[in-house]
C-alpha cells in the first residue's frame, strides 16, 4: 500500500490560503462606503450583465469578488436563506449578522475540508433605520469575518485602495462624494475610471421597503461630474 | 437556519414554492378540515382604462351570515407592476397571495430581472391549481390578477377558476359573491376611452351596487372611515387611491342615488 507523503498542516493551510489569495487578486476590486443616507457599493466591472453587487433582502445587499461562479452560488444561497427566514418568521427577523455567520460557516468548512478553497471575498451589508444601525461584514475565503465601520475594500490591491479611502472618508458625506472617492481609490494613481467601467448600487434608508437600487451609468456619470 | 445549497441536478432555481418543498416548509393542500365556517372574502372588480388598470375590492369578510372583518384588504400589490384581488376563503387566499408576492420577488432577486406579466399570471395559475384539494373541501380561492405589461405597454387582466384555469379578459372582470351585480354595472359603463377618474368612479359604482344587493359585500363605511380598496397600475407602477378621494367619489354616487 502506498503511504501518502506527510505534509505539515501549517503548510497545507498556507498553500490553500496562497492559492485563494492569488485567485482573488486576479480580479478587479470593490469598495463599500457609508454615506449620509446609507451604504454605497462601487465595483470595477466592465460587464453590464454579470453582476458583482446584488440585492439579498429588504435592507441587505451582497457583493463578491473573485471567481464569479463561486460567489454567485453564495449569493443565491443567501437570497434563499433570507426569503425562507422572512416567510417562516417575519421580514424584520432577517438580519445581515446571521447571514454573515452562515457564509462564514460555509467558507470555513470548504477552506478546511475541500480540495480547493473558494477564491472569493464577499460582503454582506445592511442599512439601518438610523445611521447607527448600518452594518457591513467583510468575509474572507477562509471564513474570517470582519465587522467594518466606515468603508471596506474587497479584492486585489486592497491595501493601496484602503489607504486612499482612509484619507478621503468623511462621516455623513453625500452619495456623490462617496461614489467619487471610491472611484478615485479604485482607479489608483495611474488610471482614470469612467461610469461605464463601474457597477454602482446603493442601500438607501429613504428608498422605502426595498432599500437596494442600482445606479445607471447616467446617474454614476452625474455623480462623478463627467 | 442553515443556508440551503443544492447539487446542480437538484437545484430548485428561482422557484420559491419548490424551495419550500425541498426544505420541508410547504403546506400540504389536502388537509381534511371538515365543515368549518371560515371567513370568506367577497366582491372584487378590475377594469382596463387608457393608462393601465384599476382594481377595486370591498373590505368585508363574512363567516356564514356573520360579518367577521370590516377592514380586510383584498386588493393587494403583487410587485411593482401588478396586483392580485382575492375572493374566497380568507385564510388560504392570504397565504396564496403572500407566497405569490414572495415568489415574484424571489425570482427577481435570483434571476436578476422580473418575470413577464404573462409569466406572473401563469405562476398564479399554478398556485390556484395547487389549492384544488382544499377547494373541494370548500376552501375555494378565485383571484383576479391585473397588471401593467411593460413590454407591451398596456394594462392586462386575468381571471381564474378553481382548477387553475386562466382566462385573459380584455376590458373588465369581476369575482366573488357580488360579481353579478358589480360585473353588470361595469359592463354597462365600460368604454374604451375611460380616463383615471372615470375608471375609479365606475369601479366604485360597481362595488356600490354589489353592496346594495349582496349581503356579503360591504359598502363604504363613512361612520368608521372604511372605504373599499382601490388601486391603479400604470407605467409608473402601483398606487393606492387615498380615502379622501374615494370619500368624494362615494359621496357623488350617494348624491346621485338620493336625487333619483
Amino acid at each position: 500500500m502506498n503511504m501518502p507523503f506527510y505534509v505539515a498542516p501549517e503548510q497545507v493551510m498556507k498553500d490553500r490560503a496562497d492559492y485563494a489569495r492569488k485567485g482573488i487578486a486576479r480580479g478587479r476590486a470593490l469598495v463599500a462606503v457609508r454615506y449620509a443616507d446609507g451604504i454605497a457599493l462601487v465595483a470595477e466591472n466592465a460587464s453590464n450583465t454579470l453582476r458583482k453587487i446584488s440585492e439579498i433582502y429588504d435592507r441587505i445587499a451582497f457583493a463578491g469578488v473573485g471567481k464569479y461562479n463561486e460567489f454567485d452560488q453564495l449569493r443565491v444561497a443567501g437570497v434563499r436563506a433570507a426569503d425562507l427566514k422572512g416567510y417562516q418568521y417575519s421580514r424584520d427577523d432577517v438580519d445581515a449578522r446571521s447571514l454573515a455567520n452562515n457564509y462564514a460557516q460555509i467558507l470555513g468548512q470548504i477552506f478546511t475540508h475541500e480540495m480547493k478553497p473558494m477564491e472569493v471575498e464577499i460582503l454582506v451589508a445592511e442599512v439601518g433605520v438610523v445611521p447607527e444601525g448600518d452594518q457591513v461584514f467583510h468575509i474572507l475565503y477562509d471564513g474570517t469575518v470582519v465587522d467594518e465601520k466606515q468603508y471596506t475594500v474587497l479584492g486585489g490591491d486592497a491595501e493601496a485602495i484602503g489607504g486612499h479611502m482612509k484619507q478621503a472618508y468623511v462621516d455623513g458625506q453625500s452619495l456623490e462624494d462617496a461614489v467619487r472617492e471610491a472611484t478615485v481609490a479604485l482607479a489608483g494613481a495611474e488610471r482614470k475610471l469612467t461610469a461605464t467601467d463601474l457597477e454602482v448600487a446603493v442601500l438607501s434608508r429613504v428608498n422605502g421597503r426595498r432599500c437596494f437600487r442600482r445606479m445607471t451609468d447616467a446617474m454614476v456619470a452625474t455623480a462623478l461630474g463627467e | 437556519m442553515s443556508m440551503p445549497m443544492f447539487r446542480p441536478g437538484s437545484d430548485p432555481g428561482s422557484n420559491f414554492p419548490e424551495l419550500l418543498k425541498r426544505v420541508g416548509l410547504a403546506t400540504t393542500g389536502g388537509d381534511s378540515i371538515g365543515d368549518l365556517s371560515v371567513p370568506h372574502a367577497t366582491t372584487c372588480v378590475a377594469l382596463r382604462f387608457t393608462d393601465g388598470v384599476v382594481m377595486a375590492g370591498d373590505r368585508r369578510a363574512t363567516s356564514g351570515n356573520l360579518i367577521s372583518h370590516r377592514g380586510m384588504e383584498k386588493v393587494v400589490q403583487a410587485d411593482e407592476f401588478s396586483g392580485v384581488a382575492i375572493a374566497g376563503a380568507a385564510g388560504p387566499s392570504m397565504e396564496m397571495v403572500k407566497l405569490f408576492q414572495l415568489q415574484l420577488e424571489h425570482y427577481e432577486k435570483v434571476e436578476g430581472g422580473s418575470l413577464s406579466l404573462e409569466g406572473k399570471a401563469n405562476q398564479l395559475s399554478m398556485m390556484v391549481r395547487g389549492n384544488l384539494p382544499a377547494a373541494l373541501q370548500g376552501m375555494v380561492v378565485v383571484p383576479i390578477f391585473a397588471g401593467y405589461d411593460v413590454r407591451r405597454g398596456n394594462g392586462r387582466l386575468f381571471t381564474y377558476d378553481v382548477t387553475g384555469g386562466r382566462y385573459e379578459e380584455s376590458d373588465y372582470v369581476a369575482t366573488g359573491s357580488g360579481m353579478l351585480h358589480a360585473g353588470t354595472v361595469v359592463k354597462i359603463g365600460w368604454r374604451d376611452s375611460l380616463d383615471r377618474a372615470a375608471a375609479i368612479a365606475l369601479a366604485c359604482r360597481g362595488l356600490w351596487e354589489a353592496a346594495d344587493a349582496d349581503s356579503a359585500t360591504g359598502g363604504p363605511d363613512a361612520l368608521r372611515g372604511i372605504y373599499p380598496t382601490v388601486a391603479i397600475i400604470t407605467e409608473h407602477g402601483w398606487s393606492r387611491v387615498d380615502d379622501a378621494e374615494l370619500a368624494a367619489v362615494f359621496e357623488a354616487i350617494a348624491g346621485e342615488v338620493r336625487s333619483r
